[in-house]
């Protein structure tokens, strides 16, 4: 630190504008450049989104419902992200659960595993489902077999769902149990709990709220997926076509408007459901 | 505890663990293995008969090229943007923390919209770039510019956490020592940063290799031209052929691998620093 200094030492009256009006300037160019950024670069577009889709009120919205399928579309995003999003909310928390607590070989490749949704590109894990499962492959063709297609159907979308949502509640619970101390675990234990006692009036209480922070970024991030769903799920209209899928034929189709009302549709369902749930979780903490 | 209870618990142990390794053994395991042997059936060959192939590579030239300007604007903006959230106190600061994670909340889809409408005839900066003669959308620029959009929150998200825990004493020395603004900033500040930094600069190359639902509305889908390795990949398995579509995306599962695995170097590097400072 003092070779920094020595090195520097001298610098300061350089220059020539008085030191404080030099920082004060500073100060507002940095601030100035991250405004600048931020707003030219997301509040922008999102604007635009908005006003797009319901800048003449209601007329773009009823157009884009009024045609076939388009509900459809809205129910199939909300239902399979839903199912989606249970299904790592419980998985998610085993998970955490197993990596934190559990010492086994294969500990640190099963973390590194968890997270490859992160990185590899979300059509690649379409594309994963199809060779797979599709009608030519081994497991697509016993299912077949059986009278269960999974490729083209309801059943397709979900599988890509929860697989690239798969690290999200993982990734939230994880740090929240590594905090907590096995200690109090160990005294509900000594005192007769049984391990899902344990669970229900220690373990979870503490973890609740980051499993369900993780549950609803699992929710809204299935909303959007486009990647991986839009090559397995076939996307018949009215039977397997997803929402985003839907804002995607109808901006190729040259509809801007009606893709925007969806789109926003879509972001408010995802922001309300945020809003409530932080609510009714902080009000949760405070009784507590 | 009675030793059938214990017993009892360690079923319990290895029921939850049994379960944890089959659901992930079967969503992503099964199908990586799927997809390497699917790929390479043919034989080796069609590794490099496909790389081969003038849109196999100009894909992965287009897919780079975003990769890298994304990378660059990212990091070079995200530090800024970091330092001010942390280091400034001013109103509207806490709007400016929601617009980072706003990339985050919003489809891909949504974002490829947004970009679509403001550059489209009748878009707000429509006339600003068509009078200068500049193509925007079903282009090279639209791609980068919703490629950034997402990457956004990647390297302002990890960088954040460390400028707060390292604080202001450092900082505070350093000035006071005499050390100017940007040499207090390259010496002090930026060693403490930097893997925070490297490990939003590989989140954010992940991503912007495998971005799809935003480019597939702005690019127009040219071959040849606005395709990406990702969008290749799309128009393959959608035109049935299914044997270069698996090889382009092998390829890009083996990269964002590798990309994994230097986050997580990151992580630990960081964490051990984190620790001994």
């Amino acid at each position: 630190m003092s070779g920094v200094a020595q090195q520097v030492d001298g610098r300061r009256s350089r220059g020539f504008l008085p030191h404080r009006t030099a920082a004060a300037l500073r100060h507002f160019a940095l601030r100035g450049t991250a405004i600048v950024y931020l707003g030219l670069m997301v509040a922008l577009p999102v604007a635009a989104v908005l006003t797009k889709g319901f800048g003449d009120g209601f007329d773009a919205f009823r157009d884009a419902m009024a045609r076939p399928g388009a509900w459809a579309a809205i129910r199939l995003t909300l239902v399979t992200s839903t199912i989606a999003a249970g299904v790592n909310a419980v998985m998610g928390t085993m998970l955490a659960w197993v990596l934190v607590r559990y010492r086994f070989p294969g500990r640190r490749l099963l973390s590194t595993i968890v997270d490859i949704p992160l990185a590899i590109p979300t059509l690649v894990t379409g594309l994963m489902i199809l060779a797979l499962y599709g009608p030519n492959s081994v497991i697509g063709g016993f299912f077949d077999d059986l009278g269960i297609r999974i490729v083209f159907t309801p059943i397709a979308i979900v599988i890509a769902l929860c697989t690239v949502s798969l690290p999200l509640v993982v990734r939230s619970v994880q740090p929240v149990l590594q905090e907590l101390d096995p200690a109090e675990e160990e005294a509900a234990a000594t005192l007769g709990a049984g391990p899902r006692t344990t669970f229900r009036r220690i373990v979870f209480p503490a973890i609740r709220s980051a499993v369900v922070a993780g549950t609803l970024l699992t929710f809204s991030r299935c909303l959007g997926e486009i990647g991986s769903v839009i090559l397995v799920s076939g996307n018949r209209t009215g039977r397997t076509l997803t929402a985003p899928v839907f804002i995607f034929q109808l901006t190729s189709q040259f509809r801007p408007a009606e893709a925007a009302a969806v789109a926003t549709l879509l972001f408010a369902i995802s922001f309300v459901l945020v809003l409530v749930t932080t609510r009714i979780l902080r009000r949760k903490e405070a009784a507590a | 505890m009675s030793t059938t209870a214990k017993r009892g618990a360690r079923g319990g142990h290895a029921g939850i663990l049994a379960a944890c390794l089959l659901y992930v053994g079967l969503l992503l395991v099964l199908p990586l293995a799927g997809i390497v042997w699917t790929a390479l059936k043919p034989g080796l060959h069609i590794v490099s008969d496909t790389l081969r192939e003038p849109d196999v590579r100009h894909a992965l030239l287009l897919t780079f090229q975003i990769a890298v300007i994304t990378v660059l604007v990212t990091t070079f903006f995200g530090v800024i943007v970091a330092w001010v959230l942390v280091r400034q106190r001013f109103h509207g600061r806490s709007f400016l923390n929601a617009l980072v994670d706003l990339p985050f909340a919003l489809s891909p889809v949504t974002v490829g919209l947004a970009c679509f409408v403001l550059f489209a005839p009748g878009g707000w900066l429509y006339p600003f770039f068509n009078a200068r003669g500049i193509q925007i959308n079903f282009a090279l620029p639209s791609m980068v510019l919703v490629t950034i959009f997402i990457c956004i929150p990647f390297t302002i998200r990890e960088v954040v956490p460390v400028l707060e825990e390292i604080g202001l004493d450092e900082e505070d020395a350093s000035r006071t020592l005499g050390a100017s603004v940007w040499h207090t900033f390259r010496k002090v500040s930026l060693p403490n940063i930097r893997w925070a930094i490297a490990y939003g600069i590989a989140l954010s190359t992940a991503r912007a290799i495998g971005e799809i639902g935003a480019v597939l509305i702005v690019s127009g889908l040219i071959q040849g031209r606005t395709e990406t390795a990702t969008l290749f990949i799309f128009r393959a398995a959608e035109e049935r052929q299914l044997p270069q579509a698996y090889v382009v995306a092998l390829l890009l599962a083996a990269i964002s691998i590798v990309l994994l695995l230097a986050i997580e170097t990151f992580h630990h590097r960081q964490e051990r620093e984190m620790h001994s400072a």
